[in-house]
């Protein structure tokens, strides 16, 4: 099966929901779809027997500052039968970024849409327990954000020579 | 008699931990990890104990948590190779090679025969090193101590191999942008021969402690099994959703790397247990020594050639030609300065590797640095199947169940 099909029977089955469609540089399909819609088009393809992408295989978040929208949750499913791989994206509101869980769909999708939450604060919908999972419970912001520092910590012994000093008996030998 | 829940589901450790949420109150909850040596390094478990047995279980992750996907927003693409060395650091050239055919699908650039075949054959070494180091930690979680000294051996000769052709024995980072980072070493032939010589009648010396030995087959037949349906759902790939009887094995099934060229089978089994995961991954080897058999046959027959593409855009002029060209200079000069610039796009490539499928999803927004690098790492996924398979069973067999799936907590983490 090659991407006009699966294009093709997209357009026909949701005609103008479909944003737009677009393709990795590998070749792989993408279709852009709204938050309201992931549900529907997400079940039309796992359960259609020509399509029948049964297998949720990534979900990712990505922000891309500056944009509207300015996040993105990618999809990409797998049809173990047909052998080819499609990528759904949805784009988020910087202020309200909320899409559907597809927990209820795919038990696989638990972890992934934790990670997502957690790195980019993108939340999910209907999830059974969006807690952090990779970051401490109680930590404060988005560490994927692109609006977050890296981080780095300031050279040992630099910031606090003065202290440093202080406690030697015979400073500035 | 405990009513077990069998019903889909992944539990987080606060629905265990929060008496709110917790079904019963008459169970224990029992924390075990992060610092446990069974639990292969930093995963800690929530479990809920009725006696002896599973209630519930709820993995908790996050300890080993680097960051390495942001850190490698602020690296070139060159330098953000070297970090995927530290995901999964039982198999860094497995994560190397999915991460350089996803750069390289974002290029589309074409590598010589000889590097694809180099690839090929270490990727399948690096399968077999860490089938056995799976091999000897789980026969060791089950107080069988000698695989792992037998393992450990072979594995030894394959890191050898690893060395010479990169100077590392683990973080090898042997795999670049467009090809590989140095030709094959004299020497290199010999000693590959040396191992796919020895390896078939050492994996019937592991087979023959503990294929037919009875206590294994205790601690092991019929125990955390899992079905088909069931594997898909919680999203698992590699030797544990081939267990169940599903023959999804991506170099067979979506070939990449020229995987289509080798003769190979793929190894499954019926039940979904662990024993069942025990014998898959075990013809997995012998499997492997098939690929480097053949990929050695091939680069034996192809001779010395290039190891990377002749793209000067990608990949870096030799070093004498440096001497000779002022183009080449320039080349070598803006690489290493600059780094090269993949068009805008995005690419997703998934290989197979020794836990299951694991997945580089890159975003590049035109600059020399990727935008976004996402990892699908089949451990931290295949985590989630834990808890159905450990419900029911005894605290003891949550420790084989662990050492079935083969976790490696660097890639859960990232």
């Amino acid at each position: 099966m090659d991407n006009t099909t699966i294009s093709t029977r997209l357009t026909e089955q949701f005609g103008a929901r479909i944003q737009r469609f677009d393709s990795h540089r590998g070749g792989d399909l993408v279709a852009y779809i709204s938050a309201a819609d992931l549900i529907d088009v997400a079940t039309f393809l796992r359960d259609d027997d020509e399509m029948s992408f049964s297998f949720l295989e990534n979900l990712c978040g990505v922000d891309y500052l500056g944009r509207t929208p300015r996040f993105e949750v990618v999809y990409h499913l797998l049809s173990m039968k047909n052998r080819v791989r499609v990528c759904l994206k949805v784009g988020l509101d910087a202020t309200n970024p909320t899409v559907p869980s597809l927990t209820g769909m795919w038990q696989t999708a638990n972890y992934q849409e934790r990670e997502a939450y957690d790195m980019f604060g993108i939340i999910f919908t209907d999830h059974p327990g969006l807690d952090r999972i990779l970051m401490p419970e109680d930590w404060v912001g988005f560490p994927q954000r692109k609006d977050t520092p890296l981080g780095y910590e300031e050279v040992a012994f630099t910031f606090n020579q003065a202290q440093i000093d202080a406690h030697k008996p015979f400073a500035k030998e | 008699m405990t009513i077990i829940d069998h019903s889909l589901s992944v539990p987080s450790p606060r629905s265990i931990t929060e008496p709110a949420l917790a079904g019963k109150t008459e169970t224990m909850v029992l924390n075990m990890g992060p610092h446990h040596p069974s639990t292969h390094g930093v995963l800690r478990l929530v479990v809920e104990l009725d006696g002896e047995t599973v209630v519930n279980v709820a993995p908790d992750m996050g300890y080993l948590h680097t960051g390495i996907e942001k850190s490698m927003e602020s690296k070139t693409y060159q330098q953000a190779l070297v970090m995927t060395d530290r995901t999964d650091y039982l198999a860094p050239l497995s994560n190397n090679l999915s991460y350089v055919l996803a750069v390289e699908s974002l290029l589309q650039c074409e590598i010589p025969e000889r590097a694809q075949t180099a690839r090929v054959l270490l990727v399948e070494l690096q399968r077999i090193s860490s089938h056995l180091v799976w091999l000897g930690t789980h026969a060791l979680d089950l107080a069988a101590m000698s695989v792992f000294l037998y393992g450990f051996r072979e594995r030894e000769q394959i890191l050898d191999i690893f060395e010479m052709v990169s100077g590392a024995r683990m973080m090898t980072s042997y795999f670049r942008v467009g090809g590989l980072a140095y030709d094959l070493p004299e020497g290199f032939f010999p000693a590959v021969k040396a191992l796919t010589d020895v390896m078939p009648s050492r994996i019937d010396e592991y087979e023959s402690l503990l294929t037919n030995n009875i206590i294994w087959k205790q601690r092991t037949m019929g125990i955390g099994a899992i079905d088909s349906a069931a594997a898909l759902q919680y999203g698992m790939t590699g030797p544990g959703l081939r267990a169940t009887g599903v023959a999804w094995d991506l170099r067979k099934a979506m070939p990449y790397s020229g995987y289509e060229n080798y003769t190979f089978s793929i190894p499954t089994a019926t039940n979904g247990d662990i024993y069942d995961r025990y014998l898959v991954r075990m013809a997995e080897m012998r499997e492997s020594v098939k690929i480097v058999e053949q990929a050695y046959t091939r680069l034996k027959a192809m001779g010395p050639g290039p190891w990377q593409t002749s793209d000067r855009k990608i990949a870096p002029p030799p070093k004498i030609e440096i001497t000779e060209s002022m183009e080449s200079l320039i080349h070598h000069f803006k690489l290493w300065t600059e780094g090269f610039k993949p068009p805008r796009g995005d690419a997703m490539v998934a290989i197979e590797s020794p836990r299951g499928e694991l997945a580089t999803y890159i975003v590049s927004d035109g600059s020399p640095k990727p935008y976004r690098v996402h990892m699908r790492a089949p451990s931290f996924i295949n985590l989630q199947a834990l808890p159905h398979m450990a419900k029911g069973q005894l605290m003891a067999d949550l420790v084989a169940l662990i050492a079935s799936l083969d976790p490696v907590l660097g890639e859960v983490d990232r």
